[in-house]
């Protein structure tokens, strides 16, 4: 099969995480679309890897499959925190880091 | 002990004086500081007694000696020593500033008692006197320029010593700024000839300008003439004599010591020290003797005219040193030696005799309000008169000696000198006027409210004020003490008076022509070498000189005695007939206000262009304004960008990578 179809499949699922991220206000799905564009990176990376005949892009993508959970576990704490503390579940209203 | 060892201690009782008031004035109770710099003076003109007795003990062709306790600084085949040279001039002077500044300490521990500043005063006079005998002793320029920085550094101090009274400020800051025109002068001479001969000690000096300069050498006369600047500077001869006036705003025996003992006399000294290369370049020690004639001239007709019983004084002080620097100038070295010691004695005694009165007039500094105090101020007069005499020249006083010797060299000299010695004469005249003008201003005439009061037995003690604005004062620290002390019911004042009266009738015997000679044998081993200083006048032309100056003299005293004794209204006539030239002399001949319109001015204004334009404008408004606009514009814009907005920062990575990627993939293809 022709390897453009992994890409373009890829850069499409990149796109629709993107377009999650920037419109979305909720924490949780922010972190869903990032996993969406994780793994469409993820699959780039592994369509290479079999056009290229080697593991060394599977390797990869397991390295991306742990930083994907490290982040989850780290976001999904964050959530939990601002939950018990009553905060706002809306990554809009929080923007005390303005200069 | 030997000559060195008395130097040494010469030089550094003063300073040790200094340092114990200085450091150990919270230790001194009461008037203990005083005592203590009476004593360091009082054993340092000791010391010098016993300096001069171990030089004469020595045959005459060694009685130069240099002595050096360290190697200040030794590099590139020249060094400098922390080394003393004792001569007989150096003797001399030694014993005129130390013994004159003895007396003057005396008194001022009397005049003085009741100033809030006792112990600073006394410490800053043996600081003075410190600073006037390393000038005195230095046997190199490094050594002189440092004493000579210190006796202008102890001026400004003791001049602005009321450093509340802004007057005195001013007139210690306008004294300062002059005395360094003198000091920068001193030191590009020091630095011109330290490049034609390669030493800065006298003694080799002296010995490679003769193998090194021509006579007349242009930088030879260059560095002397330099020389002549700081004399002129520290000596307050014109152009650089507006200082000495003003710095009348010091208590009286700071004027005291400063006119006669220390300071003004430098420059003669400077002169008289550095005659071998005077004689070399013969066209500077013109330059010296036509300002020196000009000096005595002009401050003499200002000294006519001047109310201020102080400046009347400061302007004979010019005039004297006037002819001091005329002598020194016309290779007379003797006999301007002499007539500084003279004068040291009897510029002391009027000083001390001024102070008097004008405590008894309660810091009331002008002629005009002082009259009759000859009854309530037996004393003083009689105190006062002796040192008029002497400065007048009266027949057989020492005055009278030393200046006629001054103009009789000149006058031998001959050629222009004799211009110059007839303008001497003049100006002799002159002097005999205006000393007695201020006699019979200040002692005769119709009894002032605060002679009448202090002769029935009350001093008049009025509101402080300054003499010289009239506005009320404090008598807190910083300001006059509330005290006036005269000589009358003062004994210190009085001990310290009579030597110097004594000195004043009396010390022209050591100097009697062709029967003692006494001064110039004594100077003859520091001036062997000079080509000049051997060429005397015939005895007989000295006596006809001094006939004549004592003919001068009586005149002008006579004159004196006509106009304010007989006919006390005839000066107020001549002052309003001939305005102008009252005027003209009133103002001092104009020289602050021409100063003022072409130095001061253009500086101020050089200074304000400065302060305006280049430091607000420029420095201010460009360079920090501006690096200050840059950085707040700047951080303003990445302010702009940290929203805290999490998906504004999400779109603009988003973005920065997309626009990244463009760029490499449109670069790739």
């Amino acid at each position: 099969m022709d390897i453009s179809w992994f890409v373009v499949l890829s850069a499409f699922i990149f796109c629709i995480g993107a377009a999650g991220v920037l419109t979305r206000r909720s924490p949780l799905v922010i972190l869903l679309c990032i996993e969406l564009m994780l793994n469409a990176g993820n699959l780039a990376l592994i369509a290479f890897s079999r056009m290229a005949g080697n593991g060394e892009g599977q390797i990869f993508a397991l390295i991306v499959m742990v930083v994907a959970a490290c982040e989850v576990v780290i976001g999904l704490g964050i959530i939990v925190a601002m939950y018990r503390r009553r905060l706002p579940i809306d990554v809009d209203s929080m923007s005390e880091l303005r200069g | 002990m030997s000559v060195a060892a008395w130097g040494w201690l010469v030089l550094l009782l003063p300073l040790a004086g200094t340092l114990a008031i200085a450091l150990g004035y919270r230790f001194l109770p009461g008037r203990t500081a005083g005592a203590v710099g009476c004593a360091a003076i009082g054993l340092s003109f000791v010391s010098a007694l016993g300096m001069l007795t171990a030089l004469l003990d020595k045959p005459e062709e060694s009685r130069t000696v240099v002595d050096s306790a360290y190697t200040y600084a030794s590099t590139g085949g020249f060094s400098v020593d922390m080394a003393i040279l004792v001569d007989p001039l150096s003797t001399l002077m030694c014993l005129v500033v130390s013994g004159v500044s003895f007396l003057i300490h005396i008194y001022s521990y009397a005049y003085m008692d009741g100033d809030r500043g006792f112990r600073r005063f006394f410490a800053y006079l043996n600081f003075f006197v410190f600073s006037m005998l390393l000038l005195v002793l230095a046997s190199n320029f490094v050594l002189l320029i440092v004493g000579w920085a210190f006796v202008g550094a102890a001026s400004y101090l003791l001049i602005s010593f009321w450093y509340r009274r802004e007057t005195a400020t001013a007139a210690g800051i306008k004294a300062f700024v002059i005395n360094v025109i003198g000091d920068v002068g001193l030191v590009i001479g020091a630095f011109l000839l330290f490049d034609g001969t390669g030493a800065l000690d006298y003694a080799t000096l002296f010995e490679r300008s003769h193998e090194v300069f021509a006579t007349n050498d242009a930088q030879l006369v260059a560095a002397c003439l330099l020389l002549l600047v700081g004399a002129f500077a520290k000596s307050a001869q014109l152009p650089l004599h507006t200082w000495l006036p003003d710095a009348m705003e010091g208590p009286t025996p700071v004027s005291a010591l400063i006119h006669a003992a220390t300071m003004v006399t430098a420059g003669v000294y400077l002169i008289a020290r550095m005659h071998p290369l005077f004689e070399q370049a013969p066209a500077a020690a013109d330059v010296g003797a036509i300002l020196g004639t000009a000096t005595l001239f002009v401050a003499a007709t200002i000294a006519l005219v001047v109310t201020d019983l102080k400046r009347v004084i400061a302007y004979s002080t010019m005039s004297q040193i006037g002819y001091m620097i005329l002598g020194v100038s016309a290779f007379a070295y003797s006999a301007g030696m002499f007539h500084l010691m003279t004068h040291a004695f009897f510029k002391a005694l009027l000083f001390m005799g001024a102070g008097s009165v004008i405590s008894a007039m309660s810091s009331e500094q002008s002629l005009d309000r002082m009259g009759g105090f000859r009854k309530a101020m037996p004393f003083t007069y009689v105190m006062f008169t002796i040192g008029a005499l002497a400065l007048a020249a009266f027949p057989l006083t020492s005055g009278f000696f030393s200046k006629d010797e001054i103009l009789a060299y000149t006058l031998n000299r001959g050629g222009g000198y004799v211009i110059l010695a007839i303008v001497g004469y003049v100006a002799a005249l002159l002097t005999a006027f205006y000393a007695f003008r201020m006699v019979f201003r200040v002692f005769h005439g119709e009894p002032c409210h605060e002679a009448r009061e202090l002769a029935s037995g009350h001093q008049v003690h009025g509101d402080p004020v300054n003499p010289a604005t009239g506005e009320p004062e404090d008598t807190e620290v910083g300001f006059p003490g509330p005290e006036h002390h005269v000589a009358e019911q003062s004994q210190a004042m009085q001990i310290a008076m009579v030597p110097l009266a004594i000195l004043a009738l009396v010390a022209g015997v050591l100097q009697i022509p062709g029967v003692t000679d006494a001064v110039e044998t004594f100077l003859e081993p520091t001036f062997a070498d000079s080509q000049f200083a051997h060429t005397h006048p015939s005895d007989s032309s000295e006596y006809l000189g001094l006939l004549l100056g004592g003919a001068i003299s009586l005149a002008g005293i006579g004159a004196a005695a006509f106009l304010y004794l007989r006919r006390p209204g005839m000066t107020k006539w001549m002052s309003e007939r001939y305005s102008g030239v009252h005027d003209f002399l009133a103002n001092r001949w104009y020289f602050d206000e021409l100063f003022a319109l072409t130095i001061v001015r253009p500086f101020a204004a050089a200074g304000r262009f400065g302060r305006t334009v280049i430091e607000s404008a420029f420095i201010q408004g460009v360079l920090v304004d501006g690096t200050v606009g840059v950085v707040r514009a700047g951080s303003s814009f990445a302010r702009g960008i940290q929203t805290g907005e999490l998906r504004a920062y999400a779109g603009l990575l988003l973005a920065g990578v997309t626009a990244l990627l463009l760029y490499f993939l449109i670069a790739a293809s």
